[in-house]
């Protein structure tokens, strides 16, 4: 049989394989027991669903939001209208009403499929701007009674409506299944829209089956497979490494009992490959360490012994040093005692692959899962290239680079401001009803703009540096990207925040706040009285700490972009000071403004500088503090 | 359901009971009758007699003089333990779970009336009493689901936060599969999100589950917001009652409230 080039194709592929249509396809932890559906009721249930749909009058070109947890019904929900030749929009889960009404209003959502009845209650307060809304269906039917809005039905009437169907038009799914081509739009995924709006990102059967096939063509992933489905369904990624993967591999999904349970769920399943932010893998081993600090000083005293080990060995590893015979006994003494059963309490002992992806990941956090044993990788896609563009290779991990571009993907950096350009399969179909933008992102060679500024590394591995609009230059024309050293800077403990400068500027310099608690800890360790933040700040030995973790991280920057002079802030960056927004990203402007006096002084050479600084309490007074800061140079 | 009644029958009545401790007389002649589905809330200034109302519906104290009857049959001086067979359960004003226990294991632990298994066929686990225990946990899961529970299955409860305890004892109460369900003060001490939860909760058990509920409270907004009636006790007496806004009217209550001169 030819292989399908539609996702709907792969799905009759997947009910009428005998190597298939009995196997697992998904799994839902529903009242504390895993559920299993093979493909054959996977496929069945969607088909009914799709019916009952067409009975509802959803067409090809319709679209259909679904908004919740990862439910199998969610998905069946989404493949059904791919089926009918619709498109799929799902939506953020935790977006409040007005987020959510731009998007449904603006995608011409008209149906949507809501989890539960917190969902049902949102959208319902939004109603009135939706006009193209015809049908909310609901899935978990508790606490839906009373509702007697016309346009809301169960998951099971739409099931049933579309039983009654077939028995009119019994061949009418696999007609529709068969109309679908490889350049219909299967799903819209809205880009999270850090600037403006949020924009529509069509993409096709084509974008995702092709996608899927270059990833599949770099990792091994096997139809026996375990996934855990936890990310939100509106993300690009769960769509590609769990649904696509899932259907096309014939691998199973599985979808966690709550947000809440997920890290039981994850040790109840073992799944063989996870995706995880970055601040899931910092909770990981947070949690991991103060489930630790509990237990007795012997088990405390083996850990960390067997830790410093990992980290040994690895560090070497990441640097292609041997390893010595006497630190590889220990090394497989502590995957016995300590690596092992870690991996098993984390729920990661059948991982063959972990990504992080989405942001940085601090280096003792990526370096303290390698060391135990887990193949932690980064990887680099964004919704408009439907997800993937970029993998580490097994043996290649490095918490500095996003990996090597993957088969089939042309990776290049611009010239003018080093902006990371991409064309493969992958790139999308257009911003919908945005032809303007779509025309900006996309050149006419078919180049994708990512809008991050990168570098291509000696081994040819891409490095993802900041966003293009921040990238500047210093004065002898060397690029310089502020928030790929201010984000090194803040992966010492130390440091809460970090402002780098250089553009325009001979040398790269920045100005830190330390962070109060852990410096604070420190001095108290080393019997250092001080007596607020200020105090702290300006103490020789805490200056001399700072420096030393500035030398470190140095080390591992360019040449040319290592940080020559640095002040200690006597205050924090602080939202109320509008010097940071609420969810802690610098404002360049009103910083450089208000720092004018400091910035000056490095630059001009000077040792110290006097400033006066607004300062916002809490309970909303405001004083100037008359403060004097010492310049260092960093070595 | 233990119960042939329709919905708005009556399926408690309390016929003039009193009950006296030592010289204190906690409640002196108090009537009043519960319809099956409604919430009915039992409100008063402190020591009006409310807790001491509802001990004796679920049978810690027996009254002095008078007559409770359920679904028709006189319960008056029935034990505890046989209530709870006929479908009454109850929370405590000060929560009274097994700490020591998990949370799913308190719950099951609700469900001990309605296992039949033997001390020796339970500990073979084998045929009808491993039939039994699944049945009952599968529903003592719906309950865990029912009260988003799902994550703290296997916490210990005692390592809970005070609003979760309060939830897990509803959901041990629940566990009994009650038709008349009694809350003393279930908000108690809650901070407004925890109000907001558990009042949820209480109307959802009652909408969806069907259960007869007899609520204290302190908190009016809530009781006004949720009962369908409101008795109002003050010095062991009833001395109002009614729908909420009818008892929110009554110039008795406003007395026992905010005194006569106001």
């Amino acid at each position: 049989m030819a292989e399908p080039n539609t996702i709907p194709g792969y799905l009759l592929r997947n009910e009428t394989d005998a190597s298939f249509s009995s196997l697992p396809a998904m799994r839902n932890k529903d009242l504390g027991i895993w559920r299993t559906y093979s493909w054959a009721d996977y496929v069945e249930n969607t088909r009914r669903f799709s019916l009952g749909l067409a009975a509802l009058d959803f067409a090809r070109g319709d679209k259909l939001s679904v908004i919740g947890n990862n439910r199998p019904r969610l998905y069946w929900a989404q493949l059904s209208a791919m089926c009918l030749g619709g498109q799929s929009v799902p939506v953020y889960q935790d977006a409040i009403a007005s987020e959510l009404a731009f998007v449904l209003e603006h995608s011409d959502t008209k149906v949507i499929v809501a989890e539960d009845q917190e969902q049902v209650d949102k959208i319902l307060s939004i109603k009135e701007q939706l006009p193209a809304l015809k049908w909310l269906i609901y899935c978990d039917p508790r606490g839906m009674t009373d509702y007697d809005d016309v346009i809301v039905k169960s998951f099971n009437e739409v099931q049933e409506l579309g039983d009654e169907f077939r028995t009119k038009s019994p061949s009418y799914f696999e007609d529709e299944v068969a109309k679908v081509t490889g350049d219909d739009i299967a799903l819209m995924a809205y880009t999270s829209g850090t600037t403006g709006q949020p924009k529509g990102v069509m993409l096709s059967h084509d974008n995702l089956i092709l996608t899927t096939r270059i990833y599949l063509d770099h990792e091994d992933v096997r139809q026996s497979d375990d996934f855990l489905s936890y990310l939100p369904m509106a993300w690009v990624g769960d769509g590609l490494y769990g649904l696509c993967v899932s259907i096309m591999i014939g691998s199973a999904c599985n979808c966690p009992e709550s947000p809440q349970t997920l890290m039981q769920d994850l040790r109840d399943l073992g799944p063989t490959g996870i995706i995880a932010p970055p601040r899931v893998w910092e909770g990981m081993l947070s949690t991991l360490l103060l489930k630790g600090a509990d237990a007795s000083r012997l088990k405390r005293k083996v850990f960390s012994y067997f830790q410093d080990v990992a980290e040994k060995t690895e560090t070497l590893k990441f640097e292609g040093k041997p390893i010595s015979g006497g630190l590889k006994l220990m090394h497989a003494i502590g995957e016995i005692l300590v690596y092992g059963p870690v991996r098993d309490q984390l729920g990661l002992r059948r991982a063959r692959w972990c990504y992080t992806g989405g942001a940085p990941l601090g280096p003792d956090v990526f370096r303290f899962f390698r060391g135990f044993g887990i193949n932690l990788k980064q990887v680099y896609g964004s919704t408009e290239l439907s997800g993937l563009a970029t993998l580490q290779p097994n043996g290649e991990a490095n918490p500095d680079t996003v990996g090597l571009p993957c088969n089939g993907v042309d990776v290049r950096i611009d010239g003018d401001n080093s902006e990371i350009l991409v064309r493969c399969a992958g790139v999308f179909r257009g911003y919908f009803k945005q032809d303007d933008k779509t025309a900006e992102a996309i050149d006419s060679d078919g180049w994708f703009h990512t809008g991050d500024a990168g570098l291509i590394n000696e081994n040819g591995h891409l490095v993802v540096i900041d966003r293009a609009k921040d990238v500047g230059k210093l004065t002898d024309g060397t690029p310089f990207a502020p928030q790929f050293i201010e984000l090194k800077l803040k992966f010492s403990p130390y440091i809460n925040e970090a402002v780098a400068f250089g553009d325009g500027h001979p040398f790269v310099a920045s100005m830190i706040a330390i962070d109060f608690e852990a410096v604070g800890k420190w001095a108290e360790r080393l019997a250092l009285p001080y007596t607020n933040y200020m105090d702290l700040a300006q103490k020789d030995e805490v200056r001399k700490l700072i420096a030393d973790e500035i030398r470190k991280i140095n080390l591992r920057l360019p040449e040319v972009s290592r940080i020559k002079r640095f002040l200690l802030l006597t205050k924090d960056l602080d939202a109320d000071d509008n010097e940071i927004t609420r969810t802690r990203k610098l404002r360049r402007g009103v910083i450089a403004e208000k720092y004018a006096p400091v910035i000056e002084a490095i630059y001009g050479g000077r040792q110290d500088v006097q400033l006066a600084l607004d300062v916002t309490f809490e309970d909303g007074s405001r004083s100037q503090v008359e403060s004097h800061m010492t310049i260092d140079e960093a070595a | 359901m233990p119960t042939a009644s329709n919905p708005g029958d009556i399926t408690l009545s309390i016929q003039s009971v009193a009950k006296s401790f030592g010289g204190v007389r906690a409640v002196i002649d108090a009537s009043t009758s519960v319809r099956k589905g409604e919430v009915f809330s039992i409100i008063g200034p402190n020591g009006a007699g409310k807790t001491t109302l509802l001990n004796m519906i679920s049978g810690f104290y027996h009254p002095d003089d008078g007559t409770i009857t359920f679904d028709g049959k006189d319960i008056t001086n029935t034990a505890p333990a046989d209530r709870a067979h006929m479908g009454i359960a109850r929370t405590f004003q000060n929560i009274a779970l097994f700490r020591g226990l998990t949370v799913l294991d308190n719950l099951m632990l609700g469900r001990h009336v309605r296992m039949k298994s033997g001390v020796i066929s339970s500990f073979i686990y084998w045929g009808m009493a491993q039939r039994e225990e699944i049945r009952h946990r599968e529903r003592v899961e719906e309950i865990i689901d029912f009260l988003k529970l799902t994550d703290l299955r296997k916490t210990p409860a005692g390592a809970l936060a005070y609003g979760l305890q309060k939830r897990v004892e509803l959901g041990r109460a629940l566990a009994l599969d009650p038709s008349l369900l009694l809350l003393d003060e279930p908000m108690a001490g809650m901070n407004q999100e925890e109000k907001e939860d558990m009042v949820r909760y209480v109307l959802d058990v009652n909408v969806e589950w069907g259960n007869t509920i007899v609520l204290i409270e302190h908190d009016m907004g809530v009781v006004m917001d949720i009962s369908d009636r409101v008795a109002v006790l003050d010095h062991g007496a009833k001395i109002s009652e009614g729908t909420p806004d009818e008892v929110r009217d009554d110039p008795n209550v406003i007395e026992a409230y905010l005194g006569s001169s106001h």
